[in-house]
């Protein structure tokens, strides 16, 4: 396990080259998702306002 | 679908009902998000524990199964920006616009993703974190033209027009795709040619190949489900300033319909 972590001495290399990628990818999915709920939310408020408009399309 | 969605406001009703658009990718997008988790999990664990040390590199190897896969999205993203782009040139479908804006940040991150974990791999294998040579800095490049687009259409108020110009913008940067892709061939470089996307058969083992294969369509999978996400987001959002100026004109003016 030591052996596995330790990758062969290059440990400060691989282990960041990974964290980077995953943290990276990890927040962006994050932020996306936040960004779609908050478009929902202000789309169902507006279309709450205003009932005249048809409805439809959205998701 | 579109029966009384008419196109009042030149354009901004077009937005308010892309609603086949809107069933698809919400039919696709779990799928893809999922496939994109556990393919790039597998993908990643094989390559980080599994797949076997290079005789030359030793365990550095294995940073390869994030960069190279990373580096395709880079450039792939660029070419789904740069297509979307065209068909938002051409035909103005409302759909590539958002198509490309969405793809932009996106292949922002992996191009980011791509550089510092070549950054982490040059430092041990060839002794520096960084070199102005021809693919690295066409790689830096690609990120920079990312990032113009990004500014560019966030620039605006009105989305609708920033499409033309960030489409100009994106297909100029075009140009770099091909220095990219053969700068390993054309100019003296520390970075190794090609050795899987190769006229003939890949330059190294399956035993690397399929992690990095995997970990490549994981990304992919990953890649395709934010843009979904981001897609669906942008539509909704300009449904919600369609709505808005609606309202607006309507409270103002009840009579006049805008023409």
């Amino acid at each position: 396990m030591s052996e596995f972590l330790a990758m062969g001495g290059h440990a400060a290399f691989v282990w960041p080259s990974y964290a980077v990628a995953v943290g990276a990818l990890v927040a962006l999915a994050a932020v996306s998702l936040r960004q779609w709920r908050a478009a929902k939310a202000e789309v169902a408020r507006l279309e709450a306002l205003g009932p005249r408009r048809r409805g439809g399309g959205g998701a | 679908m579109d029966g009384n969605a008419a196109p009042r406001g030149r354009s901004l009703h077009r937005f308010a009902n892309p609603g086949r658009f809107m069933r698809l990718s919400g039919a696709v997008l779990p799928w893809a998000a999922a496939l994109g988790f556990a393919v790039s999990a597998v993908g990643l664990v094989w390559g980080l524990g599994f797949a076997p040390r290079d005789w030359q590199q030793g365990d550095t190897v294995r940073i390869m199964y994030v960069h190279v896969p990373a580096a395709w999205m880079a450039m792939g993203g660029y070419l789904g920006l740069a297509i979307a782009s065209l068909m938002s040139l051409v035909w103005r479908h409302p759909l590539a616009d958002i198509a490309a804006t969405s793809i932009a940040p996106v292949g922002a991150v992996f191009t980011a993703i791509c550089l510092v974990t070549g950054s982490l791999w040059g430092k041990p294998m060839w002794g520096t974190w960084w070199v102005w040579d021809a693919r690295l800095t066409s790689v830096l490049v690609l990120f920079f033209l990312y990032l113009g687009h990004i500014a560019l259409t966030s620039a605006f108020d009105e989305p609708e027009r920033a499409a033309r110009p960030a489409a100009i913008l994106a297909l100029i940067g075009a140009v770099t795709l091909p220095i990219i892709k053969f700068s390993v061939d054309w100019w003296n470089t520390l970075h190794q040619p090609a050795s899987v996307t190769r006229f003939d058969a890949p330059a190294v083992h399956v035993d690397i190949l399929w992690p990095l294969l995997i970990a490549g369509l994981g990304f992919l999978f990953a890649f395709a489900a934010i843009v979904l996400l981001r897609m669906r987001t942008a539509i909704l959002e300009r449904r919600a300033r369609a709505l808005m100026l609606a309202r607006a004109a309507e409270t103002r003016a009840p009579e006049v319909v805008p023409a």
